[in-house]
């Protein structure tokens, strides 16, 4: 299954025999615990597991919740209501559920981010990033139908303005919107297809999950010094890699093991904070809120839809070219998918041939712009639609733009890349010798005291 | 002649080949179709009743909100003013020059007297929807325009509910009407 050769299970006791020829599916547990995973990684490696977890707290959670949910547009929002007081610990259900889905888009913007700092999307590993990103728009989806199923304020008119947006596609806008809605407005058959969906993307997540490691495990996990495992023979395979059982595996769930502190602080003391108090206003198709926001992990690319307005000369130049055909409305939503697109395209954007950012001078100044980038949009997206806000989102949604379309290309041209380790083996044992070095030096000033 | 005995079988063989691949595409797509169709408007959303209002006592500077088609449809008495400042507009100028009225031809101009339910242009019906999004705008002489302002993404319409600024695209769709009288009927259109 690996590009990196590891010793081959051989089934020992005639049971393990009997089972191996009939199908193999302990070699198969046994080839994905056992995979030889360089031994730099660092902490930014851990998210994949925590991603893995908070699938499973959403699917649980969710099943169950199922359980004592009505979606029906009268009897959604009480069933709510009865499940955090009636329903045995239906509070803990619904609160682990709703942060459950914050907690699980904190981890997957870390892993992201992870990804474009060191260069996890590059050859080899283009397919791995781009089931990564199918899994995100999985996850954005299945996080939107979600908020809608308890029919709050927030939950009706963020389907409607979300709905909305396919009615910008031109000419068929109009019945695509009204196929979406199964009416003219979002009603009690949006409510009833979005439970339905709501159901089955997590199923299809976990499908593409199994993909995505089925992928990174045929090209070997990328690692903090981005050069390859090398893989002449074992020697070489064993020094540079440990088995991801036990190593990373308790590694890994000691990081879970505080993340899930971070989560259950969330669950337990502050279980509203991610919501809006609107969504505990029953839906009302007659008075939208005055002030209509996304989740927070939407904010970003929401910031991005609401920042090319008409009075943009983009805008106004994409609409005189199209002859109209793409008006302000199209330009803001092929902007914010594009800005999904522009990531899902990074692995070619960029011209580099080094792997890990840690050995790109000027990459990093951009990378972390970008970073802090994410964060004003997702600070804009949260503001109204008024100055400056409108300024400082434009200018933002630019520099995303900028930074996958122009900076990435010409990057690779231009920089000029610091000496990369030998392999992983040199990079290891370099940190390892800086951090004795630093403990040291530590031990020879403390005596002076 | 074995070499053209072998072509002939080697399009027969396409043939059938493609034949079989057609029929299969069909054959899925018409399986597929009721699957994908369902999702569509059903019967009993568009039977939905025509609305009757009674707009007797609606006072002039204010308006109701009725529900049609579970949408809101706002019906509102103008003051002179509203009108004169809808009327004082030159359509040419506006960012949709398009009534947007289902009681006119497609394509007529974005003059007031065209958008308004009587000649006098005293009632103004259309349908609440912001053409952005979706968001209901906020009435009573809200935003730049002294017309309707769109909390969401903030779109100015005017006293006629002409789009003037923002981010919308459209004005605000006049449904079909019929009035008589003080009743304003809103009529459903049924589209199968």
């Amino acid at each position: 299954m690996s590009a990196i050769p590891h010793p081959k299970y051989e089934p020992k006791t005639k049971i393990e025999k009997w089972i191996e020829s009939r199908l193999p599916i302990i070699g198969l547990i046994h080839g994905t615990l056992m995979i030889p995973t360089p031994k730099n990684l660092n902490w930014m490696w851990i998210w994949g597991i925590v991603l893995a977890a908070f699938l499973v707290v959403q699917l649980a959670t969710g099943i169950v919740l199922a359980m004592h949910y009505t979606p029906h547009a009268d009897m959604a929002f009480a069933s709510v209501e009865h499940i955090m007081r009636d329903v045995n610990g239906g509070w803990l259900l619904r609160y682990a559920h709703a942060n459950g889905a914050s907690m699980f888009f904190i981890a997957v913007y870390m892993h992201i981010f992870r990804g474009l700092y060191y260069g996890s999307y590059k050859n080899p590993r283009e397919i791995t990033w781009i089931i990564g990103i199918l899994i995100y728009l999985a996850m954005m989806a299945t996080a939107f139908m979600g908020y809608v199923l308890p029919w709050g304020q927030m939950s009706f008119w963020g389907a409607t303005v979300i709905t909305n947006l396919f009615s910008a596609v031109p000419f068929v806008g109009g019945d695509i919107v009204s196929f979406l809605w199964g009416g003219f407005s979002v009603d009690n058959p949006t409510l009833n297809r979005f439970f339905s969906l709501h159901y089955l993307l997590p199923f299809v997540i976990a499908a593409l999950v199994a993909v995505h490691i089925w992928a990174f495990h045929s090209t070997g996990n990328n690692n903090p010094a981005g050069v390859p495992v090398r893989t002449k023979n074992m020697g070489e395979v064993n020094k540079d890699t440990v088995s991801f059982w036990p190593y990373y595996v308790i590694k890994d769930l000691f990081a879970l093991a505080l993340f899930l502190i971070f989560f259950v602080v969330m669950v337990f003391f502050m279980p509203n904070f991610m919501g809006h108090p609107d969504n505990y206003l029953e839906a009302n198709p007659l008075v939208t809120p005055a002030h209509i926001v996304p989740e927070w992990y939407f904010l970003p690319f929401y910031a991005i839809l609401r920042a090319f307005t008409g009075d943009v000369w983009i805008v106004q130049l994409t609409s005189f070219i199209t002859g109209g055909i793409v008006d302000a409305k199209l330009f803001g939503v092929l902007a914010m998918f594009g800005a999904i697109i522009a990531m899902a395209l990074a692995p070619w954007l960029d011209t580099s041939r080094i792997i890990s950012g840690r050995y790109r001078p000027r990459f990093k100044w951009w990378f972390w712009l970008l970073v802090v980038d994410f964060f004003v949009l997702m600070w804009v997206g949260a503001m109204p639609a008024e100055e400056p806000f409108a300024t400082i989102s434009l200018i933002a949604s630019a520099y995303w733009f900028a930074y996958f379309f122009v900076i990435l290309p010409l990057l690779g041209f231009t920089e000029k890349p610091n000496r990369l380790p030998e392999s992983i083996e040199a990079d290891f044992d370099a940190k390892i010798a800086a951090k004795y070095a630093k403990k040291a030096d530590a031990a020879a000033v403390q005596p002076a005291e | 002649m074995s070499d053209t005995v072998t072509h002939d079988d080697a399009s027969r063989r396409d043939f059938l080949y493609i034949a079989t691949g057609a029929a299969g595409v069909v054959a899925t797509g018409a399986a597929v179709w009721p699957l994908v169709d369902q999702m569509n408007p059903s019967a009993d959303v568009l039977a939905l009743a025509t609305v009757e209002v009674d707009i007797s006592a609606v006072e002039p500077g204010t308006q109701i909100t009725v529900k049609w088609r579970g949408k809101p449809v706002f019906i509102r008495h103008r003051t002179d003013e509203e009108i004169a400042a809808a009327r004082d507009v030159d359509p040419g100028s506006l960012p949709d020059n398009d009534a947007r009225n289902a009681n006119r031809p497609a394509g007529t101009p974005g003059d007031d007297a065209d958008r308004s339910a009587d000649p006098d242009g005293k009632w103004l019906v259309m349908m609440g929807v912001c053409t952005h999004l979706g968001c209901v705008p906020i009435g009573d002489a809200a935003g730049e325009f002294g017309g309707w302002f769109c909390p969401c993404h903030g779109s100015h319409y005017d006293t006629a509910g002409r789009i003037r600024k923002g981010p919308a695209p459209q004005n605000l769709p006049v449904p079909e009407i019929a009035v008589d009288g003080s009743t304003i009927t809103l009529v459903e259109e049924y589209k199968a």
